[in-house]
């Protein structure tokens, strides 16, 4: 069984916000870079799949500039097999591209699982699974909570508004990863040892045409200021008063 | 100019999501001067001829026996199908968890540009403009597409549906062809949320609860001024990891994205990843007994005390208030 797994490298979630001088993208000045989240519950579904099996190859894959190698290293040490650089300076912010490029690597891999999050924290699209899915022409289940493999038939969970779908879904298949799914593990000494010996094969991205274009990156308008309206429960009467009054809500 | 929007059914009622979709159609139809498609795949029809009054001129039902559940390679075709023949310039989707999954699945098979959870559309220059948070809501961005139709997903309860709006609502029958092959995934099933509560993101007030709670029995108190405000329950991170509340309650940048009327944290601190999640309520109450606790810095009204005294007392207060009312 082959599995792939793309995973992003994204700005930590405790980053705040700089724009960069070109007011379309964030200022990376400082910046502490992780892995996607969402993208480590696909990895470690990956490795479940391919421990439960006890064979198989788990293939990691990134698009992004030089630093994107730390965070593939790391992938490795927390087990996977080999890993794919798409080098690509700056990653497109159209999902549309990525998925393009992804695509055009994956394919030859013929993999019966591909993973990838549910979305990339940094631009919050949740384009590149489904995408995947109809380029690679395989059935895809987005946020995925629970996930069990019967021979070539996987039994999803997805939580949808007021409730969850069981999927059944025939490999090979794309599935997206929500929270809930597992525990990432982390990596072990060993594991950090046994990846540096493990290969990164590196290849410009084939990226084509761009099907959006960012126009600016702001910070949002600043909230108007709020104020405490008491202490304890004294202060419950002037907050009856101003839900009422003011924000005109109860 | 004329816009598409995707319809969504669920167990044969229109959801209301999709009528915020097309009031925002409706607005963006005014300012190109075309007019309003849906497209609803459904196994039978749900009554879309009362879309006209939601801004519909026109709504494609793609009927398949196979389409009362979610179908995503059914539907898939069926919307690529549509914007076929209405040739749109715009073709809208709620950010909900069906068009979340959908929209991408569209964008690529058409090869178009998409910008999903929008909260702001603007035409410039003839030009759709689409506003979309990033980074969980610390950024702003603007995009633009290259070529029509443009993609956008609508973040649910940003957009006001209309009502009223006297447009026709013809219902027509959009063919679906059945590409021979079933796809390969199929829902097999839908399982009802235990309380059959109303679901976060599509929630007028929410009360969430953090670790100031110190245990699930407590959420109790949590779970009253959820009702007396007519509220949902949400939780924090914190609380979600310790096993108290299940996943499908966690707002943040981990969990859910909402957009509530009021929005009240009861002793949750307000790190930057729960208030990614929230901070595009509108109202934003924070009962916390730290004075410092950052949640303070986005809420619009702060009640610094001990919530186990704080919370009983303001439920007291709400039932006394409603009440008067009846
Ligand atoms: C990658 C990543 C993703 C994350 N995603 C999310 C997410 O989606 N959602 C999320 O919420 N968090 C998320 N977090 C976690 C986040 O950083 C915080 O750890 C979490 O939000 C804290 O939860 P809390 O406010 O309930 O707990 P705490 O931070 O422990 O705060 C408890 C608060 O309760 C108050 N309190 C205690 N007792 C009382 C009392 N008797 N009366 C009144 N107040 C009281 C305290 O003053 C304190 O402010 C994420 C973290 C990471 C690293
Ligand atoms: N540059 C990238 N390299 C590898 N995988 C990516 C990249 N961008 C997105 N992905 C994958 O697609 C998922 C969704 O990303 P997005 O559509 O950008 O929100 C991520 O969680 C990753 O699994």
């Amino acid at each position: 069984m082959i599995q792939a797994v793309c995973i992003k490298q994204v700005a930590d979630t405790e980053t705040r916000v700089k724009v960069a001088a070109d007011g379309k993208a964030l200022d990376p000045a400082g910046v502490t870079w992780i892995l996607n989240p969402y993208d480590e519950f696909a990895l470690e579904q990956a490795l479940r799949v391919r421990e439960k099996l006890g064979a198989g190859e788990v293939v990691v894959a990134s698009l992004g500039g030089a630093g994107v190698a730390a965070t593939l290293r790391n992938a490795l040490a927390m087990g996977a097999d080999r890993a794919l650089h798409l080098r690509a300076d700056a990653p497109p912010p159209d999902s549309l591209a990525v998925a393009r490029a992804l695509a055009a690597e994956l394919r030859p891999l013929s993999p019966d699982l591909v993973w990838c999050g549910r979305q990339a924290v940094d631009g919050d699209a949740a384009q590149v699974g489904p995408m995947l899915g109809e380029l690679l022409e395989m059935p895809c289940v987005t946020a995925v909570a629970g996930f069990e493999l019967e021979g070539r038939t996987a039994v999803v969970e997805r939580d949808i508004e007021g409730g969850r779908e069981v999927v059944e879904v025939q490999l090979p298949a794309v599935i997206t990863t929500d929270k809930g799914l597992n525990e990432p593990r982390y990596a072990s000494l060993k594991g950090i040892m046994a990846a540096k010996k493990k290969p990164i094969e590196e290849r410009p991205a084939q990226l084509g045409e761009p099907s959006l274009e960012v126009i600016s990156l702001a910070l949002p308008p600043p909230r108007s200021p709020g104020r405490v309206v008491g202490q304890g429960v004294e202060g419950v009467q002037e907050l009856i008063r101003v839900l009422r009054q003011e924000a005109k809500i109860l | 100019m004329s816009v598409l929007v995707f319809i969504e059914q669920r167990e044969g009622q229109i959801r209301s999501v999709s009528k915020e979709a097309l009031g925002e159609g409706t607005r963006l139809a005014e300012k190109l001067g075309g007019e309003v498609v849906g497209v609803c795949p459904a196994a039978s029809d749900p009554g879309l001829a009362s879309l006209g009054d939601a801004g519909a001129d026109r709504v494609l039902l793609a009927a398949h026996e196979r389409f009362g559940l979610y179908d995503a390679a059914g539907y898939t075709r069926a919307v690529c199908q549509a914007a076929e023949t209405v040739k749109p310039d715009v073709v809208l989707f709620a950010a909900s968890a069906m068009g979340k999954d959908l929209a991408p699945r569209v964008a690529a098979r058409l090869g178009m540009g998409l910008a999903t959870d929008c909260t702001a559309l603007d035409v410039e220059a003839g030009r759709l403009i689409a506003t979309r948070p990033v980074y969980a809501g610390k950024a702003i961005q603007r995009v633009g597409f290259r070529g029509t139709p443009a993609l956008v997903s609508l973040r649910p309860k940003v957009f006001a549906a209309v009502a009223g709006a006297g447009r026709r609502g013809t219902v027509e029958r959009l063919p679906v062809s059945d590409e021979g092959s079933p796809s390969g995934a199929r829902v097999r099933r839908v399982v009802a949320a235990s309380s059959g509560k109303v679901d976060l993101t599509e929630s007028e007030i929410i009360v969430s609860g953090g670790r100031g709670l110190r245990g699930p029995e407590n959420f109790k108190i949590i779970e009253e001024l959820a009702e007396a405000l007519g509220a949902t329950v949400g939780a924090s991170r914190a609380v979600v990891d310790a096993g108290w509340r299940p996943h499908s309650d966690q707002v943040g940048q981990t969990g859910k994205t909402v957009s509530p009327k009021l929005y009240v944290a009861v002793g949750i601190s307000g790190a930057i990843q729960h208030l990614a999640g929230m901070s595009s309520s509108r109202c934003i109450v924070a009962i916390n007994k730290d004075p410092d606790a950052p949640i303070f810095k986005v809420a619009d009204y702060g009640l610094v005390g001990d919530l186990f005294e704080v919370v009983p007392a303001l439920t007291e207060a709400v039932r006394k208030l409603n009440a008067q009312h009846v």
